[in-house]
Parts: C-alpha cells; structure tokens; sequence
C-alpha cells in the first residue's frame, strides 16, 4: 500500500489523493443498502401520503411552495425545529444540548464531508465515482501528502474533529438519560419497541465507531486534536496500521443497521419531519385519522416521551399507556382496538401537543378517529330552534349550556352589563341550542354542523356587532367554525378587560392572593393568557401556579374525553388543585363554567369565577 | 301478545319478551355505569335539548331495560352531547358515553 501510495505522489504532488485506485471497498455494501433502502422506502412513502391528500389539498400544497413567506417560513422552521430543536432548549435546555447536537451535528458531519469531498476531490461528487457513499467514508479513501497540508486542509481535520466530539458529548448524554432520564428534565420516558432498540444501538454505535475508524487512519489521511493522538495509540498497541479494516466494517454496518431499521422506528422522524413543516406551513389540517396528512405526523412523531410527562392523566403515574406517543405508536400498527380506546379517553386538553418538539396535532388525530366511529349515527334537531329572535341590541350574550349550570356567572355578567351600561340581550335565558363543540368534540360532525349552521342563522338575523361568550368551549367553536360576518366575538374576560382598561368601570382591591387557571380551550385552545390575568391584577394579588399558562393542567371535567371514569378525573383535578395551591393563594379564579365547577367540587380553599369576582367588587354609580 | 285492535291510542304495554339479552350484555359491557342508574331524572331536568323536544336518557334506558328500543333510540336523537346531564348526575353516570354506547350497540340491527 505504501508504495502505491508514494508512486501516486510522484505523478500528481497535490494535497489529496485517492489512495485506493478505484475508489471502492467492499466494506461500504452494507452503508449502500440501507441508504438505497430508506430512499426508496421514502419516495414510495411520500407518493402515498400525496396520493391519499385531497384534490383541494394537493392544490393547496403545491400553491404554498411557490408563496416566498411560505417558503422562508419553511426554511426557518426546518433550521429551527429540525436542527437546533428551539422548542426543547427553551423547555429543558440540557435535553436540547443533547438533541442538537446529535441532530444538528450529524448534518453538519455530512455537510462538511461533502464540502471537503467538494474541495479536494470533486470528481467524486457525481453518481458513477461513489457520490453515494464517498463524502461519508472520505478520510477511507484518500492520503493526504502532509508536506503539501494547507491551512483549508488543517481547518477541515479540526472541523470534523470538533464536530465529531460534539456529536460524543450528545451521545453520552443520551446514554445517560436511559439511566437516569430525570437528570435530563423527563420523569418518564418511552418504552422502545424492538425496531427502536435495533436503531437507537446502532445510532449510538455509529459515532464511536467513526472516532476508531477514523483514528486508525488518521496518519493517511489526516486527523486533529481527537484522532491524531488515538492514532498514535493505536499503534503503539497494534503496530500495523493495517488493523483498521474490522473498525470501518463494523461502521458501514452499523450505518446500514441503523437506516434498515429507520422506517420501523422513531427514527423516522428524522426524514419526515421537514415534510410535515412544509404541510403544516401549507395549512393542511387532520381530517382522516391515518392516511394523508395525518400519516405525515404519524411519521414525525419522534416518540421522545414529552407528551407521557405532559398529560394530565398521568399526575399520579397512571395511565400512562395513554399518552399520545403510544396513540401514535398504534396508530402506526394499525391496532384499532388500542387506538379507539385511546382515542376516547383523551381529554382533549392539547398540552401535548402545545408542549410537543415535533408540534403534532395529536388531539385533532383523535377527534378525526372518533369521527370514524360516531358521525354515522343518527340525529333528530328538527325542533330544535329559539322560540322568538332577540330584540335588536348591539351586544348579544350567549350564555352556552355550561353557564345554565352556573347561574352565578350569568348574574354577575347581567350586573356587569348593566354597571357597564351596555344594551345588552342574553340570547339563550331560558332556551339553549349547544354551540355544537360537545358533538365535534365526540367525533358527530354533521350533527355539529347542524347546531352551528342554527345559532349562526339567528345571531345573524339578531344585528348585533359584538358577542359576548362566557365559556370557553363556546369561544373556541364560534372562533374557528362560525365564521361570523362583522361580528365581533369576545370571550367576557376579554370583555371585562376592555371595559377596566377604558376606566367603564371601576373597581376596588380585595387584600387577597388570587392564583388563575387557565381553562385549556382559552388558553391553550385560543391563546388568551393575558387578558383575565389583567382583570385579576386590578383586584388583587395574582401569585403564580406551579404549572401555568401553556403547562396549565386541565382541571378534568373536560367535555372532551368520552371514556374517563369520575374516579381517575377526580385525581386529575386533585393534580390541577395541587399545582394551583403551589404559591399558598386564598382564591382560586378561573374564567370557564366547566373548571368552575369541577375544581369547586374538590377544592380546599374559595373559588370563584372571574365575572363573580368583578361584580362583588364592581364600584357602583 | 295479541293486538285485538280495539284501542284508540297505541299499546303502551311492556313485553318482556322483546328485551334483547345479547345487545344489553353488550352495552353493559362497553359502559357498565348504565348499571348504576337510578332513574332519578336529573339528566332530563337538566336537559337543553329536552326543552324542544322530547330527549330523555332516564326514559330512554327504561325503554331498552323494557324492550322497547325503538322509542328509546327516539329518545335520544334529539341529543347535543352538551354534557351537562354528566355534570348533575347524582351516580356518576358517564352519560355522554353512554348515550354513544347506546347509538352503537342500538343502531347496529
């Protein structure tokens, strides 16, 4: 070898040579398969999901690649959320070390290599010359002349070292966390099924190896502070450099092992999720539980366990199997009977998926697997319908079915209207037609549709320009799915806030410690964090809860799970009560019927809705 | 039973014979709470739906218990699932559910 490789150099003196004539060995074979294999397992899986996309989504989908805000928001969000994983390290910043430096520096190991191969050999970049495998095992296949070394060259060795012992440090980080995953932020973590075991050693595998392949090489082909030492080693313990054979065998191997193993395992995410942003920036929505869409997320999901932390059922270590991870786990194996199970019991509460790193809509898959099973039944609203239309008044109120429940809302929002002097009318005093959430919640669209297609008519008609919603499930319904014209719709806190803020009413401070919850179809379902939270300010002290805001915990009176039994919803809202109580506060406040009501039933200290906390202390004129 | 067709209005009376065991045992077993029910009417005194028209959960379980399935599945058709019959059920009863176990084991002939 040696000679050969010196009489290569006296024909061409340049800095790098390929020291292996034909540039190939056998060794790479078992890399080729499994690169060959995930192409086309992914080709084939991308002509599949499109197929199953509907005609108006295809257009969409086609349409949103051609938008530049589209597709610098694509770019963006693919550099974010697949690379530096922005979301994990504003949660748990250890955990997004780990993640990114696994992810973003194995890019950048392939990136790098490319550029070198790109630099020093070009030749090898088309397809016939090994393109395929070549930039990865680049320091295999050439000598580098070390008189003829550039400065380039040396940044290069150093680069990919840096790199490398990157990658390790992330590696061991993640060998650590199957020890002992609460260091790294998590109290649970997945269970990894068989093609996740075979794919998880294998990618942890992978690094180590290439450190020893490229150690014993590192006198050819040059190496930097991390190889070039193990290099020398090496020889010390082995004396023929010609022992690196088995380390670049057992590389490629494990490479093959590891892309074989991909489309079985979480590790699919890897591929699929720069998809699933671009569909998702398309404004693509779930609609069939498995195929289309949906199965794009399915395939992103990277099954990393935030979610079994996350949801409110498992406060207590209980039905854990629950989680969305597992949802999606079986939704990929197609077990129907887990899937239904699951898909029934959720709470819909979407912490998981405010909280998720990948950002996939599990509670949206389940509501479209529930629509599988419940929107054939049969429905009878014919006399369903208000007996009068309102009289004309600028404001109307719709109370919802939840407030009926809660006469003390309705009151103390009559008593704010008239302090606020709004001309005002409560739509539904005595007669309630369902805003139709419940229904499109439980998976009964066309039922839903129904009820929305009725309130919409009469709201319509009324001539108001503002309504006023006291419950969040209402809210988030006639947000997205009414589609109101020139109607402006308010949830009362936001209500309450605009009137405190353009001084209509007047308050007084109560010497108290107040804590909010945020109910999850405001919060997290709407996004209005701020303006109860305002609200509470002027009466008193607002202190924080341990979980608040996005983390909120839901209070588990939640209309959305169909399945949960009273006994493991009361250990929900024991959990809610518990992070709610963290700052020792003497009221609880919540601005939903539903919370209201359940956390009232189980709390140790007062709670009150945020409309009954105003009207007690509202300065009369 | 034999209808001579002397009456006015429709029989009102229960046949036992037509309460069907298998789909009951099948109901009982996706939601058992139905069990727990005491027919005390809270679910139809809470109704929305039942303010225009006739909804009944308490009426329509007695019509299943009594063979009558027919009318119990009118009875729920009206149904907006709005859940409030859950939330004054003094047993507990997962109502919501139920009212769907009962559309699947019912509509399935």
């Amino acid at each position: 070898m040696k000679i050969l490789t010196s009489n290569i150099l006296q024909i061409s003196p340049s800095e790098v040579i390929d020291r292996i004539p034909d540039s190939y060995n056998n060794f790479v074979i078992p890399f080729v398969i499994g690169i060959t294999f995930i192409i086309l397992y992914l080709s084939i899986g991308l002509i599949r999901i499109i197929y199953h996309l509907e005609k108006e989504e295809r257009i969409t989908l086609l349409k949103s690649l051609f938008k530049p805000k589209i597709i610098i928001k694509n770019i963006k969000d693919i550099f974010n959320d697949c690379l530096i994983h922005t979301k994990i390290w504003k949660r748990k910043p250890l955990l997004g070390y780990m993640h990114s430096s696994i992810a973003f520096g194995w890019f950048l190991l392939i990136v790098l290599g490319h550029i070198e191969v790109a630099l020093f050999v070009p030749k090898h970049l088309s397809i016939s010359e090994g393109s395929l495998f070549y930039p990865i095992f680049y320091r295999f296949f050439v000598w580098v002349n070390p008189e003829h070394v550039t400065l380039r060259g040396y940044f290069f060795f150093f680069l990919m070292d840096f790199v490398l012992l990157y990658i390790l440090s992330g590696v061991a980080l993640a060998m650590f966390k199957r020890v002992r995953s609460l260091a790294l932020g998590m109290r649970h973590t997945t269970k990894p099924s068989l093609a996740d075991r075979f794919a998880l050693y294998s990618l942890w595998a992978i690094f180590p190896l290439r450190l020893l392949a490229e150690s014993f090489t590192a006198d050819l082909s040059g190496g930097s502070f991390l190889t070039i030492p193990m290099n020398y080693i090496f020889h010390n313990f082995f004396g023929n450099s010609l022992n690196f054979m088995p380390t670049w065998w057992l590389y490629s191997t494990c490479l093959g092992i590891f892309f074989l193993a991909m489309p079985f395992s979480r590790y699919m995410h890897i591929l699929t999720e720069p998809l699933l942003i671009v569909f998702r920036n398309a404004g693509l929505k779930v609609t069939k539980p498995r195929v289309g869409f949906a199965e794009a997320e399915i395939y992103a999901c990277s099954s990393c366990g935030l979610c079994i932390d996350a949801c409110p059922m498992n406060v207590k270590k209980k039905n854990l199997k629950f989680s969305s991870v597992y949802f999606i786990r079986f939704l990929r194996r197609h077990n129907t009977k887990k899937i239904n199970a699951i898909a029934n019991k959720c709470l819909l509460c979407g912490k998981c998926f405010a909280l998720c790193p990948v950002g996939i809509d599990s509670p949206s898959i389940r509501v479209a697997q529930r629509k599988t099973n419940h929107n054939k039944y049969e429905y009878n609203y014919n006399q369903i319908n208000y007996s009068s239309i309102p009289k004309q008044s600028k404001t109307l109120y719709f109370a919802g079915c939840m407030t009926q429940l809660t006469p003390v809302i309705l009151n103390s929002l009559e008593n704010i209207f008239k302090q606020a002097g709004e001309d005002y009318t409560i739509l539904d005093k005595d007669e309630v037609i369902c805003c139709g959430r419940p229904l499109m919640l439980s998976g009964r669209e066309e039922a839903a549709k129904e009820l929305i297609n009725k309130n919409k008519k009469i709201i319509q008609e009324s001539g108001c320009n503002k309504l006023i919603l006291s419950c969040p499930i209402c809210y988030k319904i006639f947000k997205e799915e009414y589609h109101l014209k020139n109607i402006e719709v308010l949830h009362y806190s936001q209500y309450i806030n605009s009137l405190l803020e353009n001084n209509i009413i007047q308050v007084k401070k109560e010497d108290k410690k107040i804590v909010y919850h945020d109910p999850c179809d405001l919060g997290r379902g709407s996004g209005i964090y701020e303006e109860p939270r305002n609200v509470l300010k002027s009466i008193g002290e607002l202190v924080k809860a341990d979980k608040e805001r996005e983390e909120n915990i839901c209070c588990g009176g939640s209309l959305g799970s169909l399945t949960l039994e009273q006994k493991d919803r009361n250990i929900i809202t024991e959990g809610a009560i518990s992070s709610l109580m963290a700052n020792h506060p003497d009221t609880i406040v919540t601005a939903c019927p539903l919370c209201y009501k359940t956390i009232r039933n189980n709390s140790p200290i007062d709670v009150e809705d945020l409309s009954e906390i105003i009207s007690r202390n509202i300065i009369k004129k | 039973m034999i209808e001579f067709g002397f009456g006015i209005s429709p029989s009102s009376r229960i046949n036992l014979d037509d309460f069907d065991k298998e789909k009951w045992n099948k109901l009982v077993q996706i939601e058992p709470e139905i069990l727990q029910c005491i027919s005390c009417g809270s679910c139809c005194a809470s109704c929305s739906g039942g303010v225009f028209q006739n909804v009944s959960l308490r009426s329509a379980i007695l019509n299943i218990r009594n063979g009558k399935t027919d009318s119990a599945m009118e009875l729920l058709k009206g149904c907006m699932l709005c859940g409030k019959c859950t939330m004054v059920c003094p047993r507990n009863i997962n109502t919501r559910n139920l009212i769907l176990s009962i559309y699947k084991t019912y509509s399935e002939k």
